[in-house]
């Protein structure tokens, strides 16, 4: 099939991922690197990749649209909401890595094939990619009236922007797991871990069951979407079997907790940095079937 | 009242680990009361990680924790009412409900090297009125100047006092003093610096006299020592001990004794000690709070807390990774089986 023509708008360690990863699609054809610091080492970088490299800001890419048919933000929620008025108007797509959240979230395995024709999606956040394909496989089985996660990530791979917005982000991903994973209600912990060397990131999952709950079933959704993440997301595994536990006093609930790690693939990112690596991973499939479906259109 | 330390009894909110979250209204309104009528100057009500840390991850609370601060405010004439909230746990949201509810005083958590997420909530805390408090938890983990350059991130964003909290009880009275003076020397002289203990190696009430002569004027304690691990500094001994050196309190030695004895110690599940496990924690430098799910997650899967809380302490946890002691339970069962 014919590619389609992107680009990433900025050129920081998320962008440059983006970059190796759009350079094995074989749906998108990445064309241009753009950023607003003509000294940035990620348009040298895109430059030496034989890539247009722009330092000329959203103005470049509007001017470029042809190239440029879907864009992936990089940048921060500040400069994604500047941007999204005019990509609109220039009707290009958008995959918004920012915390700007302004389009519909999308998880890979629960709704790639939802918002096709959005303006622009977003990709919630790294620990709702990480978890909410894992609170869809129990309510494919069972009803969980209650999802709570954990997610631990090394301080190294948070940066300003979920730092100043730590609120925004377990909100974000609570309400994730409730309207994407399909939990009656949600809830989200997140845990910064300064250790040396620094850790991968881990996410534990719990869900409330029902007193009556096949618990093989559950572990066997477990393990197939568990695949259909990894399938996009090398570093994506189950640390251990899920663990289940009988109703308590906590809510009348039992539970079960899945622990999954989530290492870089390695492509600009270190190995602990799974956190990013998980979101350019669920921005290059989600755009890759956006991709498609202009393909189809044309 | 003329006093030389602030103090903040945390029985009702530190208190919460070892009983497992299930403080009924009546204990609060009897622990409150008790301590209104000592005058103890704050007390601090909130689930044991904060508010908004009912969960499956840390215990589900047996009643909302916004009941439990009304009732324990009824109780109240003189004291008032303190809450805890670790970004990343509570937000802003809960800042502002315990506000509503008639809390006056918010410690905002963090561990001692991420005093950058705190800012969002220090700013909205002082500016709905609250005392603002920024806590440096498991201060252990970091150098007496790296504590600075945290503490000075919490002091811009607004906060009046600074702690240096030892939550996994791990440090000696040099380790407190070299803390403890650094944030005294560094700070604005209109920020007060506080210290927090546990009792994990019987130096709480030791290093909260280390601490005040180095320059803290907030002291933390809970009565009967009722806090996670070996609990915290007691109050009614801290109390007494002060009385007997010429620290102003402001506080009844006579009437937190009579607290401590005939109404927080009825209410214990068991009291807390420096057992073997409590020990370790402050041996190894782990959170406290993690000695029940420790011993929890050590019965769930055949193996020794001991042997948890080596581990939790190897791999560097922070608080509120309550969730690693389930996945280090099953990794020693597997070892095991191997």
């Amino acid at each position: 099939m014919t590619k389609i023509p992107c680009a990433v708008l900025g050129p920081g360690n998320i962008g440059t991922d983006l970059m190796a990863k759009l350079q094995r699609s074989d749906a998108l054809e990445l064309t241009a690197m753009v950023g607003i610091d003509p000294e940035s080492p990620g348009l040298a970088r895109a430059r030496e990749a034989g890539l247009d490299a722009s330092a000329e800001g959203i103005d470049w890419i509007v001017a470029h649209r042809d190239q440029c048919q879907i864009v992936f933000d990089a940048t921060s929620a500040g400069a994604h909401k500047a941007s999204a008025p005019k990509l609109q108007a220039a009707g290009i797509q958008c995959l918004d890595l920012t915390p700007a959240k302004m389009g519909p979230g999308v998880v890979p395995v629960v709704n790639l094939h939802q918002h096709l024709d959005a303006t622009e999606v977003n990709l919630i956040t790294c620990a709702g990619q990480a978890t909410i394909p894992m609170v869809y496989a129990v309510t494919q089985v069972t009803p969980v009236a209650y999802a709570e996660i954990v997610a631990t990530v090394a301080s190294k791979s948070a940066g300003p922007g979920t730092r100043q917005s730590i609120d925004e982000f377990t909100r974000t991903t609570a309400k994730g797991l409730a309207e994407l994973g399909g939990a009656g209600k949600g809830k989200a912990i997140i845990v910064l871990n300064p250790a040396e060397p620094p850790i991968i990131m881990r996410n534990t999952v719990y869900c409330a069951l029902p007193a009556d709950v096949d618990e093989a079933a559950v572990a066997a959704s477990i393990e197939k979407y568990a695949a259909e993440v990894q399938s996009y997301v090398p570093g994506y595994r189950l640390r251990a079997e899920p663990v289940f536990d009988a109703p308590s006093t906590e809510g009348g609930w039992g539970r079960v907790a899945v622990f999954v790690e989530v290492a870089s693939a390695g492509d600009f990112l270190p190995e602990y940095a799974g956190n990013l690596d998980i979101m350019t991973a669920a921005a290059v499939r989600v755009a890759e079937e956006l991709a498609r479906a202009k393909e189809v259109a044309r | 009242m003329s006093r030389d330390v602030h103090f903040c009894d945390s029985t009702l909110r530190d208190g919460s680990h070892p009983k497992r979250h299930q403080f009924t209204i009546d204990d609060v309104r009897r622990v409150a009361g008790a301590l209104d009528r000592a005058g103890v100057p704050w007390i601090e009500v909130s689930h044991g990680d904060g508010l908004g840390g009912s969960s499956f991850n840390y215990g589900f609370s047996l009643v909302d924790e916004y009941e439990l601060m009304a009732a324990a405010l009824e109780e109240m004439s003189q004291a008032q009412l303190a809450v805890l909230l670790l970004p990343g746990i509570g937000t802003k949201d809960e800042l502002k409900k315990a506000w509503d509810t008639g809390a006056r005083l918010v410690r905002v958590a963090t561990h001692c090297t991420e005093a950058d997420i705190s800012p969002q909530h220090l700013t909205l805390a002082r500016e709905l009125g609250y005392v603002t408090v920024g806590f440096l938890m498991m201060a252990h983990m970091n150098t007496p100047e790296g504590l600075v350059e945290q503490a000075r991130i919490m002091s811009d964003a607004g906060a009046q006092v600074v702690y240096c909290t030892d939550s996994a009880g791990a440090m000696t009275p040099s380790q407190v003093a070299a803390r403890v003076s650094a944030l005294r020397a560094a700070l604005p002289p209109d920020v007060a610096i506080g210290f927090h203990a546990h009792h994990n190696l019987s130096l709480g009430v030791a290093n909260s006299l280390v601490a005040i002569e180095h320059g803290a004027t907030w002291i933390d304690g809970s009565t009967c020592g009722l806090g996670a691990g070996a609990g915290n500094t007691p109050t009614e001994i801290f109390v007494a001990v002060c009385d007997k050196v010429g620290i102003k309190t402001g506080m009844d030695a006579l009437a937190l004794m009579d607290a401590a004895e005939d109404v927080v110690r009825p209410i214990m599940d068991h009291v807390p000690l420096v057992n073997r496990d409590a020990l370790l924690l402050g041996y190894a430098g782990v959170y406290s709070s993690f000695l029940l799910h420790a011993d929890r997650a050590a019965k769930r899967f055949g193996v020794s807390s001991k042997d948890v809380l080596l581990e939790a302490g190897r791999r560097q946890a922070v608080g509120g990774q309550e969730d690693l002691l389930i996945d280090i339970a099953s990794e020693l069962a597997d070892a095991d089986r191997v």
